[in-house]
């Protein structure tokens, strides 16, 4: 049983919240988000970003940081939004979204700032 | 002219054999595979089968007169070589479309695949596939909710969604049941799922097992901050059990039920499939008795023509196989099936075994559900085969885990995101698998202890139904 390692994860450590795509992964520096701001953009998607307090990541609706950058292609202006909502709530989480009309769905969505914990 | 009646045998060939007719837009078509019977000629048998899935008896009778048989026969209007197979053939057949009650499949598949699969003049026969017109797909209700409306509901976007049946399938008291799922969901996995043979024996009666879930749903969600569900079985020994056994799950807020459409029946699916988009409750189709139909290549229904059955007849989810894993699966065909699951319309493509463009208008597609001897070395070839709408079901592969269900759940979990994260920047993933992994389980000791516990583990086994097309 030495060698068997406990599941660290419960109700009062809030590190165990998690929020979906990628949340099992560390967290992405730059040039990981970039890829993935490069993988929506090649897809067509438009790209948005929104908010949260850690504390109300489970609701359906987030706070959106302007509105989707419709038809928006460059990554450098994606990722600078992103990081301007990160500066603006740096406490919240900041999710990057890309939507996809036809499917009218969101063909991927991430959280790229880890808000704090609470 | 009227036609007089002359009683007798006619060769069928004389009414139902028409190589010169063009299949109508509003046509249900269908493609049999042939073997006949030694000395009877192809188009014969092909008539035949055209004859005895529509008006005809083997002889003529005189209330055909009091008819226009003319337009109520379906018509044998072609007939191709079986690559690879000299004693078969295919034989296409238009059926007109008020031969079939609307929204039934039931209907449909009484006449096609009736008492002509028993007839004595063919040695045996396959259904391969079937076209609907999309006059006759518009009349049916199809997914309760389709891949959208879930995508929404549970919160899942960018990825293929995970799963895993709970194990031992039977046995397990309801409360320890729970403990098993509960397990599965805080370690990271989307749903769990009972296992088909769970309906409601001594051992664990449904009432107890829907509750204890449901506790174990709740306290994931609150736990991981994530949607989670397990899929209910309400699949009972009569319609009034499993609506009963629904209407509980929705109460208690179930998201997903699930149903075993081919053993409960396809006037039940379809029943529920509608009590489920009333009622906002997702729908798990499982497929047992689907390789009793579909295994043999000479004899019985194709998977492509089930998977037909259920998008009309309604689910959210549905079995295709995995590929990779323990069960029968050819890639090509699979991918074929899976397309006609998901898609909105679906293009003629012998390479991966579809006989006709297939329109769905409107109709929403379902998720793909690969299920059955996979694990953390197959998640690579997973994600490149399925894409992102697919439920991917690791039994073993969780509970397995030498630490149990929750790390194999984050071992799964970590292993998806990694294969994901590495797609969307372009890697060929089933090329660079191995790497993948192996870099994500850097971070990951459960992903770490997982690859090296089910290292080698491989199912090479031939597949006995493969398409026609790669025999020769």
């Amino acid at each position: 049983m030495s060698t068997m390692q406990d599941y660290q994860s419960s109700l009062d450590d809030p590190n165990s919240r998690k929020f979906e795509t990628f949340s099992y992964l560390p967290e992405m520096d730059q040039a990981r988000i970039r890829k993935q701001v490069e993988y929506i953009v090649a897809k067509g998607w438009n790209p948005a970003i929104e908010h949260s307090e850690p504390e109300n990541a489970f609701d359906h609706y987030w706070y959106m940081w302007k509105l989707p950058m419709f038809g928006e292609t460059d990554v450098d202006t994606i990722l600078a939004e992103a990081e301007a909502c990160h500066k603006a709530h740096p406490d919240n989480h900041v999710r990057l979204v890309g939507y996809d009309n036809y499917a009218q769905s969101k063909g991927a969505e991430m959280v790229v700032f880890r808000g704090k914990p609470v | 002219m009227a036609k007089t009646y002359s009683a007798g045998v006619k060769e069928y060939r004389e009414t139902y054999w028409m190589p010169d007719y063009t299949p109508s837009e509003t046509d249900l078509l269908a493609c049999f595979k042939i073997t006949p019977q030694a000395g009877v000629p192809r188009e014969e048998a092909a008539a035949a089968v055209a004859a005895e899935s529509s008006t005809g008896t083997w002889t003529t009778v005189w209330t055909d007169l009091l008819t226009d048989m003319d337009h109520y026969k379906g018509r044998a209007y072609a007939i191709e070589d079986v690559p690879g197979n000299d004693d078969a053939f295919y034989a296409f057949i238009a059926y007109p479309i008020d031969l079939f009650e609307e929204g039934s499949v039931v209907n449909v598949f009484t006449s096609l695949v009736g008492n002509v699969f028993g007839f004595k003049a063919v040695r045996a026969l396959r259904l391969e596939d079937v076209r609907f017109p999309i006059a006759y797909v518009m009349t049916c209700n199809g997914p309760p909710h389709g891949i959208q409306v879930e995508r929404d509901i549970m919160n899942k976007y960018g990825r293929p969604m995970l799963g895993c049946t709970i194990k031992p399938k039977l046995g397990l008291s309801a409360k320890n049941y729970g403990r098993a799922v509960y397990e599965c969901l805080r370690g990271g996995l989307d749903f769990t799922k009972d296992d088909e043979n769970v309906n409601s024996q001594p051992f664990m009666r449904w009432r107890q097992r829907f509750d204890f879930v449901m506790d174990a749903i709740d306290k994931s969600e609150r736990e991981t901050g994530e949607r989670k569900g397990h899929y209910l079985n309400v699949t009972a020994p009569t319609p009034d059990e499993m609506f009963k056994r629904a209407e509980y799950a929705k109460e208690i807020g179930a998201p997903i039920i699930m149903h075993d459409y081919i053993t409960g029946g396809f006037c039940a699916n379809t029943g529920l499939a509608q009590w489920c988009r009333d009622n906002g409750v997702l729908l798990h189709i499982h497929r047992a008795m689907h390789a009793v139909l579909d295994r043999n290549p000479n004899h019985g229904i194709h998977f492509r023509v089930l998977t037909k059955i259920l998008r009309l007849s309604g689910g959210d989810h549905l079995h295709t196989g995995t590929v990779v894993g323990k069960l029968e699966g050819d890639r090509e065909s699979t991918i074929g099936w899976i397309d006609l699951l998901r898609e909105s319309y679906v293009k003629e493509d012998r390479s991966r075994g579809i006989f006709f463009d297939q329109d769905w208008g409107a109709m929403p597609g379902a998720f793909a559900v690969a299920s059955g001897g996979i694990h953390i070395w197959h998640m690579p070839a997973l994600v490149s085969i399925f894409g992102d709408d697919a439920v991917l079901q690791f039994g073993g592969g969780t509970l397995g885990h030498p630490w149990g269900n929750a790390a194999g759940a984050a071992a799964n979990r970590v292993a998806l995101e990694a294969c994901v994260e590495a797609r969307n920047q372009g890697v060929q993933i089933e090329k660079e698998g191995k790497e993948i992994l192996t870099n994500a389980a850097k971070s990951s000791p459960e992903l770490k202890i997982a690859m090296e516990t089910w290292k080698e583990i491989k199912f090479e086994f031939d597949t006995v139904d493969k398409l026609d097309v790669s025999h020769k």
